[in-house]
């Protein structure tokens, strides 16, 4: 069955229709990489799905249920999880009152006024840490962290509301190779641990082709391919508007 | 050209930069290569005086630096080029150029710098000369980056720190960078280049130092670096 | 009204324009480059007022007057330039709030230089030489100076426009308004520009102040009317706008010389005095606007601008050390009273320090983990006090219920202004907040048959058992004890780690299932309601309170204590408060410039400490911690 279904998703800026008649399926448990030039549509289209902005027209289904106009945080309720391009965490707190912030968030004790929260679900957020592999610097600020660490702490909390469907938005950015793959690694294996479908943007090509189960183009806001990493590379039409002649790329493609 | 000699940055109570010393000699392109977080872009910022605590000794073209604020570094033919670009997203992209505009400049030896004008530059960067009245803020991140490059360049520099140019940007740009990278060689400007990706580097550069947690692990040529796979393992990608 | 008497107010509201204009530019740049709210630019346009004054009168003639004009704009900008090298320069990277406490400080500085030179009284320049006759519009007679002025607004905004567009100077001004550092990196002396947008903000100022010396006296109340009448434009028109604040300072004289013109109107047996709404009108129309659009007329959604302040520390419960500390503290304000015993003044003071203990407490609830700078907090303090007044003088209400009325009062009001500024950030979310206090002030005032107007309401004296000075300093001590607990348990709760949550990343907040709104507007109407308490113990302590007690200078003071103490700390509020109240309290009594004192007190405190009283503390501890463990 299909988790996350887009149909005929269009928007437009100013004239310019940044995201036109794109549909695409996510089955449960797919590891879907949306890929594209900068300027194709990727973050708006991203952007809809998460809640951030509404839809000109066609429809955003989870689970048969209808996201066009909700917010992120009642998307998020739903089921969705995210993480951000440029990651970050809440800053004033430490990481694991970072992880705990979204526990209390999910358990509706928001509004609550007088039990300390830094007694509250510590042992959830513990374990939460110890997946991603960052339980010993529970107790450090979360602005000390080194941005590899960063994205980590942002995927614990991301799996606090226990997710159908994760929103990775260049999950890799800004971190090293290694790093990449390592993130990327533990991406997969917790999706597959938890059954857990995850769609993801991502400029890194090797990750890509490494882990993604399917790949889907996006050039000029229109979707030009759709299918799994041979596919996808050797398409004539996305060789053209994405990877250029190759020539710096010919080393790392070859993981 | 430019000579860093026992430099130490720290930002808050946490050090990030120790002991780290490299040069980077005229008419050459040196990358500063390493992992996230290693302290590249800190290495970058500090010599350019945008950290505020730091230490140690920088010389360039025979001033030294160190200590000195960024405008009056930049003013010695330093150019900086940041990795998250930084454009004045209200000004277009000629009005960006306007603000990086410096007079022309001559080494210390008197032979004279690159001279760079609007016209040249929208030339090197066809896809800039299309939009001359864009504002920047409309511009997507490919062409940022061409755009902070011309812009540095507008100061004729002598020397230019680019910070990732590879990083963020589709495949094409990557290499439009790179084949930047070597035309700006070609016409005498050195550059200090901060980079993750060894394929990229390897390209352009005739040096490389490696960093990793703040400190300079190893150093040699770009070949040399290209060749050693324990030290590429160890510190880079692999 | 007829259609004719209509047209000739707005045309006076178009000459009333280009003064506020001129105001509202210099401001709208200097915040625009430097990210620096100058509360002293409307000190600039007084110092204008005088100069032009001076030189007018001394020299005579046309060549006093318009060359006084000119020279006055001239001397006003190198004032500018003189406290931008001065002062601001050594202050750029300390957090923007704390820059706002420092040109605060010169408001009371330049306030008392400008009474000591220029005297108390005020100042009737001569008419303007050459100007001095009328003409006929639509069967009036209308100076022909106010012609002129209303042809110099326009000219001056054109002038403006090719300035910023056309010269590398004014491209220069428009770069570092989005990224100053960046600015800096491609060669260009930062200094140099921002003392060179300060002399011009500060040109602008003077030339405003100096062009009014025609048709108003110079008068020593004219800084913080201005500074907040151009405040008001800024925002209207949207901050950094140059259109804009023509735009809005035309539509807020406009609206005001309307209230005039249409003066006492019948609505079928309803009767409502226009005229008297002036004070409101301007205030009112800042709240439409920034509902229906929270960036201004002409403004556009703030770029993230790069925060140069410092990081905050998590936070951690009190330490062994802090728990003692605190513990005296209690210990030896409970036995205040019989140390006290022979100086009954010091519970005096002590009960006015822990009013402005937990007025700035509350402030800071909101200001800094809240993330929300509101330049308003005297409204809620108003709504408590007079809330509580009010049911003593009309209800002869007991104490009890009088002061139980107050936070309720002030939580309605809370909730109700809360509602809308929660909805904007920033600098705009201060002006609104600052809006709404103006709104309750203005209410307070004019509405003389229900509160008494200026001279306020009196007699609202403690009854037993609280009669005594003794005892009502204990029941100050115990709800403010009980308030400032409070707040401080919801910080450690759940809301409050969602309320810094919302304050550090709301994006990320609203990701995780935060409804940062609705946190943020609850936290404002708690912390409004604590506001309240403090003012209901205000007006009991006082026996009376007035509308000046409850004004701008009230918001301010707050903002000032927790600046002071530091916005970063919980108990950073609580030693500005106090430091702040016994040193306005001790400087009132000593000198007749006692407002000078202050404010360089505050400039000193500024430039030694620049994260606030506790905030250096804790930075000082630190630096001892590291440099023994690098030595170890």
């Amino acid at each position: 069955m299909s988790d996350l279904a887009i149909r005929s998703l269009s928007k437009t800026f100013g004239g310019v229709r940044a995201v036109n008649e794109v549909s695409f399926d996510i089955k449960r448990g797919e590891f879907l990489a949306l890929i594209g030039p900068n300027g194709a549509g990727k973050s708006t289209c991203f952007n809809m799905i998460n809640g951030q902005l509404p839809p000109d027209s066609g429809e955003i289904l989870f689970e048969g249920a209808k996201l066009n106009g909700k917010k992120p945080r009642d998307i998020w309720r739903l089921g969705i999880g995210r993480t951000f391009q440029v990651a970050a965490t809440f800053n004033s707190m430490t990481v694991i009152e970072n992880v705990q912030m979204a526990l209390i968030s999910h358990a509706n004790q928001v509004y609550r006024l007088w039990k300390p929260a830094s007694s509250l679900h510590r042992e959830r957020a513990l374990e939460l840490l110890a997946q991603v592999g960052m339980q010993d610097a529970a107790d450090r600020p979360s602005r000390e962290l080194a941005y590899g660490d960063v994205k980590r702490v942002e995927l614990a909390i991301a799996l606090a509301n226990d997710p159908r469907l994760l929103l990775m938005d260049e999950p890799t950015a800004g971190m090293a190779p290694k790093e990449r793959n390592d993130l990327i690694a533990l991406v997969k294996r917790l999706v597959i641990e938890k059954g857990i479908s995850v769609l993801f943007t991502e400029h890194s090509m090797d990750v890509v082709f490494a882990f993604a189960d399917r790949i889907i183009v996006l050039a000029r806001g229109r979707l030009i391919a759709d299918g799994d990493a041979k596919s996808i590379r050797d398409n004539p039409q996305v060789r053209e508007v994405y990877f250029g002649t190759g020539k710096t790329f010919q080393k790392s493609g070859a993981h | 050209m430019l000579s860093v000699e026992n430099f130490g940055a720290s930002y808050g109570a946490a050090q990030i930069l120790y002991d780290l010393s490299l040069q980077v000699g005229r008419g050459e392109v040196v990358a500063l290569m390493g992992r996230n977080g290693a302290g590249k872009t800190t290495t970058m910022k500090a010599i350019m005086g945008l950290m505020a605590q730091s230490t140690g000794k920088i010389r360039f073209d025979g001033h030294d630096i160190s200590g000195k604020q960024p405008y009056e570094i930049a003013r010695l033919g330093l150019g900086f080029t940041p990795e998250d670009r930084r454009i004045f997203s209200d000004l277009t992209v000629l009005e960006n150029l306007d603000i990086g505009r410096q007079p022309p400049r001559k080494f210390s030896d008197g032979v004279p710098a690159p001279v760079w004008t609007e016209e040249k530059l929208l030339a090197l960067f066809p896809n800039l000369g299309e939009m001359p009245n864009r504002p920047g803020g409309r511009m997507s991140g490919g062409e940022q980056q061409m755009l902070t490059v011309a812009r540095t360049l507008m100061g004729n520099p002598l020397l230019m720190l680019l910070d990732e140019p590879s990083e963020g940007v589709a495949p094409l740009i990557v290499e439009l960078m790179a084949n930047t990278i070597l035309e700006l060689k070609k016409a005498g400007v050195s550059i200090l280049l901060s980079e993750q990706n060894v394929h990229f580097a390897e390209l352009v550069s005739d040096r490389a130092y490696v960093l990793e947690k703040g400190q300079i692990q190893w150093n040699g040529t770009m070949a040399e670096l290209a060749e050693n796979i324990d030290i590429q393992r160890a510190y880079l990608t692999v | 009204m007829s259609f004719n008497a209509f047209l000739f107010q707005a045309l006076n509201g178009l000459s009333a324009a280009s003064g506020l204009f001129f105001v509202a530019a210099g401001l709208s740049l200097i915040f625009g480059v430097t990210r620096i709210v100058n509360i002293a630019h409307g000190s600039l346009y007084m110092i204008g007022t005088y100069i032009a004054y001076s030189i007018a009168t001394k020299v005579g003639g046309a060549v006093g007057f318009w060359g006084g004009i000119v020279l006055t704009a001239l001397l006003v900008a190198l004032i500018g330039a003189a406290i931008e090298i001065l002062l601001l320069r050594r202050i750029y990277k300390a957090p923007e709030l704390f820059q706002l406490l420092a040109t605060f400080a010169l408001v009371l500085v330049i306030n008392d230089a400008t009474l000591w030179i220029w005297g108390p009284e005020d100042l009737l320049g001569p008419r303007a030489p050459g100007l001095t006759g009328s003409i006929e519009v639509l069967g009036r007679r209308l100076p022909t100076y106010d012609i002129f002025l209303i042809f110099v607004g326009p000219f001056v905004l054109w002038m403006l426009h090719l300035a910023l567009a056309k010269t590398r100077f004014g491209r220069l001004m428009r770069a570092a308004t989005q990224d100053r550092e960046m600015v800096g990196a491609l060669g260009v002396n930062q200094a140099m520009l921002f003392t060179g947008v300060f002399a011009l903000g500060a040109l602008l100022a003077g030339l405003g102040g100096a062009l009014q010396i025609a048709r108003e006296p110079a008068t020593l109340a004219t800084d913080l009317i201005v500074i907040g009448d151009a405040f008001v434009v800024v925002v209207v028109g949207g901050m950094g706008s140059i259109s804009g604040a023509y735009l809005a300072a035309v539509i807020i004289a406009e609206v005001k010389a309307l209230c005039i013109g249409l003066g006492v109107v019948n609505f079928g047996g309803f009767t409502v005095n226009f005229s008297k709404l002036t004070l409101v009108a301007e205030f009112l129309v800042m709240a439409a606007v920034l509902i229906a659009r929270p960036y201004g007329l002409l403004g556009r959604e703030q770029v993230a601008v790069r925060s140069v302040a410092e990081p905050e520390e998590p936070l951690r419960p009190a330490t062994a050390a802090t728990k003692i500390a605190g513990l005296i503290l209690l210990v030896v304000l409970v036995c205040l009273p019989l140390i006290a015993k022979n100086s009954p003044y010091t519970l005096v003071l002590g009960i006015d320090v822990l009013i402005a203990v937990l007025f700035a407490t509350s402030l800071h609830f909101i200001m800094g983990p809240g993330g929300m700078h509101s330049f308003g907090h005297a409204a809620y303090f108003g709504l408590g006090a007079y809330g509580a007044a009010l049911l003593v003088k009309w209800f002869a209400a007991p104490m009890g219920l009088a002061l139980a009325a107050a936070p309720v009062l002030a939580l309605f009001g809370a909730l109700l202004f809360g509602w809308f500024a929660v909805r904007l950030s920033g600098v705009y979310l201060a002006m609104l907040t600052l809006a709404f206090a103006q709104i309750v002030w203005a209410a307070v005032f004019q509405w003389e048959t229900l509160t008494g107007g200026s001279n306020g309401v009196l007699g609202v004296w403690p009854s037993a058992p609280f009669d005594s000075r003794g005892a009502f300093y204990f029941l100050t001590l115990a709800l403010a004890v009980l308030g400032v607990f409070l707040l401080r348990k919801f910080l450690f709760a759940p809301f409050g780690y969602a309320m810094r949550a919302g304050r550090d990343s709301p994006l990320r907040a609203e990701a995780i299932g935060l409804d940062v709104k609705r946190v943020h507007w609850l936290a404002f109407a708690i912390a409004g309601a604590v506001c309240g308490i403090a003012g209901g113990l205000f007006a009991f302590a006082k026996g009376s309170i007035s509308p000046e007690t409850i004004g701008v200078s009230r918001s301010i003071d707050g903002l000032v204590m927790v600046l002071l103490g530091g916005i970063q700390t919980l108990t950073g509020p609580i030693v500005g408060a106090s430091v702040y109240a016994v040193l306005q309290d001790f400087m009132m009594r000593s000198t007749e410039y006692w407002r000078a004192l202050l404010g360089g007190i505050i400039l000193l405190l500024v430039l030694a400490f620049p994260s606030g009283i506790v905030g250096g503390f804790v930075k000082l501890i630190s630096r001892r911690k590291t440099t023994s463990k690098a030595a170890s």
